[in-house]
């Protein structure tokens, strides 16, 4: 391919506006006679709304309206809902609890949205939200899933019994059972995943503005898939029906995940627009933003993993409780189900799996889906327990691991998933490789001599992306299919235009998805644009997340590519007066093979528009569009390795050196990979090392700020060795598996089971902060 | 109401703000400068960094009252026309960016640490000096690489090469 197609690092097409400050974010835009929103939200974690008095707000300065929920229900906007149907293994449908985007008798979480105040500035807004005064009735709390499961918690929702949202299984428990029966030898351990706050840097926001004359809303949202608000708000949340509803996601600052749901707030500044009749902005402080956006994570889980006498694995049996918070969001059903659950067999043949999942609701800010969703879980419960199988049995973990790798495909796995291709031991090797993990124990006693304590840990992952055949999620319950959409125009003068259903919040789809028309026509990169983020220019698509818009979006726009070129390709042989079967494209051209005749891509859309001289009977006009859903998912899979050095006096760790050796399939741009990686791998650290998301016991969050949540800086964290090998996956056409969410999947356990290395000491929870880490190494002392 | 005078990228601007107004909000809302943006309420991340008289400075912790006198460079004011700062430019290069919404901060405190290192940096240093300013995208990865890129750039030889020689 050429300097800009596929395989190119091609420097960013959308970095201009970025790093000249001229990016827009939904904070920077401007509708006349716009007036700005703040949420009174409720102080408690679980009360009763007695009253609300909004008398001396309205009479502020400045101030437009203030409206509360029942309002919000007298004009028939609707509950939000969990999209994802899971049903518990009696075969009950999960219990879903009312929610309402303000609270209208009872508050479920601190920072519950009650009311909204709008005024002509965001200071009188937030001065008058102040002037609310909202009479609660105190109920007892609980914020951890295992207490809100015992007897005498107090009950979040009627729906649900004993807090009780499902109690799922998959897999096959007696053969489970009655492997581990006979093992020769048993793994057993107890496992949290913390919870994290995925804190995209770009506060969410949410712009309201109805227009009258055309009795149409449009809302300007901090979303990863504005189709799927416009459904979801228009479907389900009565706000407007699809065709007066536009939604536009702009330039969008990071995700994470947190930017898929459809919150509260875009609805009720929808709704409050026409209320008030002005254009409503609602932009989250930080604080505001860890009290109500999504949360991630948070498990709770036993687990047993079973070896023959040869070592190897034949069964795994796991038994988890995960905390969904007050209400269930958008899709966090399916995340500690099927984006967990089906991954539990890592890379290796493990003949029986077992797993049990129950979800639970709690007085904490929902939780849903955080880059990786369900897959990190699996990976740290999976690597963290082969890991300690590994010292129990007294083998080396990488030799342990490679005796178990599934080597044959397709393997089907006990637990849905069947993957279809992948070389696990090239990316255990090219990560030993790059690492020098052979000449570990010579740095280790290099550092013992400087008094600090050297471990290395390792990780192999594997993921599943895409994220799936549409029917195939539809029979495990989604509300939604998971295909993309596409379509291409040719101009008149031979630029191109795509829009496409996925969309871009720093993943650069403008420069990626225009390599992959640069290199199939052979035109400049410049000549194509890419249109996504907005309902009215794009008919429908699903958005981004899981991983999914090399394998799937930009499927997609090689069926719509496909099409062009076989039109394009009938003209210019209509035009050379040859055969269409000898028709080529290079270097901007269509020529008749082996001969120098030849149509500029230029000329050849213009013909298609001029339509003088066009084969008989073809419309006019060169644009097409596909749609596109994969056949199988994606599975990317690698191996990190992780070594650090912990200082024993602190307990502070310092990672020395972080290697990861990715399979992605093939790539389009490796600069562009290599940087997703990279962010990945930061958030994993970020987990294992720094961050956690704390409650304290009456349900008030401790870590609501940045003094307060460690967020991961530059000097927490070393520059990354990173490395791809590539079997192409077979089930898409671009053979692409998919990179944005492998960093932070594979390394949080490498980082733990490279500190537990360290230490002498497997009991070590995350974040591993310095005060746990010299408590367990004192701990490992006494022993 | 405070009347507030700021020479902002080369432009003397007078507004009446309230008092309460910060710098950033004064720049976003007042005069329309929206690449300079709000990331948290506790000057943690970054995202607002300006310089004022030459230096980094956190726009969310000063009053825009406390600016009036001063010259005010946002990342607006940064390039010279089309042709990129050299720390733009190492960004676009090294891949130093992705969702764009640190990027501005991350640039202009770049710009300072660069120059505010007339010895030249090591990577050591420029992590240290990225304290005050949070990435969720990149690792920091490609920041790190941006910076000393663009110090090198800047005719300021690495620590490294110094010793070597």
């Amino acid at each position: 391919m050429g300097m800009e197609g596929i395989g190119a690092r091609v420097a960013r097409k959308e970095d201009r506006r970025f790093i000249t400050g001229a990016g827009r974010y939904v904070d920077d835009m401007v509708v006349p006679g716009m007036k700005h929103a703040v949420f009174v939200r409720s102080p408690h974690a679980h009360a009763e709304i007695k009253k609300i008095d909004v008398k001396k707000a309205k009479a502020m300065p400045g101030v437009v309206d203030v409206l509360v929920g029942k309002q919000l229900k007298s004009d028939g906007i609707g509950n939000l809902i969990c999209g994802w149907m899971i049903h518990s293994k009696d075969g009950s449908p999960m219990k879903m609890g009312a929610w309402s985007p303000l609270a209208v008798d009872r508050v479920r979480y601190v920072g519950d949205a009650v009311a909204i105040v709008v005024a002509d500035t965001k200071g009188q807004a937030r001065d008058a939200a102040e002037a609310v005064e909202v009479s609660y009735k105190e109920l007892k709390a609980v914020t951890e899933a295992v207490d809100a499961l015992k007897k005498g918690a107090p009950q979040l929702h009627p729906e649900a019994e004993g807090n009780l949202i499902y109690d799922w299984e998959i897999g096959d428990a007696k053969a489970t059972d009655a492997a581990i029966a006979k093992a020769a030898h048993v793994t057993k351990m107890h496992i949290v995943n913390n919870r994290l706050v995925p804190n995209a840097m770009e506060p969410r926001a949410a712009l309201g503005h109805y227009d009258k004359a055309e009795d149409h809303y449009t809302c300007w949202t901090t979303s990863q898939n504005p189709h799927v608000a416009r459904l979801v708000m228009s479907a389900f949340y009565n706000v407007a029906p699809e065709n007066k509803l536009r939604v536009i996601a702009p330039d969008v600052g990071g995700g994470f995940g947190s930017k898929i749901y459809i919150y509260p707030e875009e609805i009720v500044c929808l709704w409050a627009s026409k209320k008030t009749g002005v254009p409503v902005k609602w932009v989250a402080d930080r604080t505001e933003s860890f009290l109500s956006d999504a949360h991630g994570r948070d498990h709770v889980t036993e687990v047993q993993l079973a070896f023959d006498k040869d070592n190897r694995m034949t069964a795994l049996k796991v038994d988890t409780i995960a905390n969904l918070g007050a209400y269930m969001s958008l899709f966090s059903s399916s995340v500690p189900t099927y984006l967990y659950a089906t991954l539990l067999s890592g890379q290796y043949v493990i003949p029986a799996i077992h797993a049990n999942v129950r979800t639970v609701y709690t007085n904490t800010a929902p939780v849903d889906a955080y880059r990786g969703a369900g897959r990190p879980e699996a990976t740290y419960l999976l690597e963290r327990v082969v890991e300690t199988a590994a010292r129990e049995l007294g083998v080396a973990p990488a030799e342990l691991r490679r005796k178990n790798f599934v080597t044959s495909f397709p393997y089907q796995t006990p637990v849905i998933m069947c993957y279809d291709a992948g070389d696990y031991a090239a990316s255990l090797d090219a990560a030993m490789k790059a690492a020098d993990y052979a000449g570990f124990a010579k740095r280790r006693e290099e550092a013992k001599k400087r008094g600090k304590l050297r471990g290395i840990g390792m990780s192999n992952y594997i993921e599943a992306c895409g994220i799936a055949p549409s029917a195939a999620v539809g029979s495990l319950g989604a509300g939604v299919g998971l295909w993309e959409s596409a379509e291409v125009r040719v101009n008149a003068v031979g630029t191109i235009e795509v829009l496409t259903g996925s969309h871009s919040h720093g993943q650069g789809h403008e420069t990626t998805f225009s390599q992959l028309v640069a290199g199939r026509f052979g035109v400049p990169i410049e000549s194509v644009s890419i249109v996504h983020g907005d309902t009215d220019k794009v008919q429908m698509g699903m958005g981004t997340y899981g991983s999914r818009s090399g394998a799937v979006g930009m499927s997609a726009i090689v069926k719509a590519l496909d099409k062009v070129e076989a039109k394009a390709k009938k003209i210019a042989a209509h035009l050379l007066e040859a055969d269409e079967g000898d028709i080529v494209i290079e270097n901007g051209a269509l020529k008749v093979a082996g001969t120098d005749k030849n149509v500029p891509w230029f000329q050849m859309a213009l013909a298609a528009y001029t339509a003088h001289n066009l084969p008989a009977g073809m419309e006019p006009g060169l644009k097409e569009g596909a749609f596109y859903d994969p056949s199988n998912f994606t599975f990317p899979a690698g191996c990190y390795i992780c070594e650090v050095e912990v200082d024993p006096d602190t307990g502070h760790t310092d990672i020395v050196q972080f290697v990861a050796a990715d399979d992605f399939g093939n790539i389009i741009n490796p600069m562009i990979v290599e940087g997703q990686v990279h962010g990945g791998i930061a958030q994993g650290i970020g987990q294992a090392l720094l961050e956690g998301c704390k409650y304290d016991a009456s349900g008030q969050l401790l870590t609501a700020s940045y003094m307060d949540y460690t967020m991961p800086r530059a000097g927490d964290l070393p520059s990354f060795k990173v490395s791809t090998s590539n079997t192409p996956c077979p089930s898409n056409p671009l053979g692409i598996k998919g990179c944005g969410e492998a960093g932070a999947i594979g390394s949080p356990p490498a980082v733990i089971n490279a500190i537990t290395d360290a230490i002498g000491n497997n009991d070590l929870t995350m974040p591993a902060t310095p005060q746990k880490v010299w408590a367990a190494l004192q701990a490992a002392k006494k022993h | 109401m405070s009347e507030v005078t700021i020479n902002v990228n080369g432009r003397t601007v007078t507004k009446t703000v309230e008092d309460r107004t910060l710098l950033v909000h004064f720049l976003r809302e007042e005069l329309g400068l929206t690449g300079t943006h709000v990331g948290c309420d506790t000057s943690q991340c970054g995202s607002c960094v300006v310089h004022v008289d030459g230096k980094a400075v956190k726009s969310c912790t000063m009053l825009a009252a406390q600016a009036s006198g001063s010259s005010v460079v946002t990342i607006e004011g940064l390039a010279n026309g089309a042709e990129l700062h050299p720390v733009q430019a190492a960004f676009k290069e090294h891949h130093g960016l992705q969702c764009g919404f640190c990027t501005p901060g991350m640039i202009m405190a770049a710009v300072d640490m660069i120059n505010r290192h007339p010895e030249g940096l090591d990577e050591a240093t420029v992590r240290a000096e990225l304290e005050g300013n949070i990435c969720r995208c990149t690792g920091y990865h490609n920041i790190v690489k941006a910076v000393l890129a663009a110090s090198a750039a800047m005719g300021k030889a690495s620590k490294g090469k110094a010793k070597a020689a």
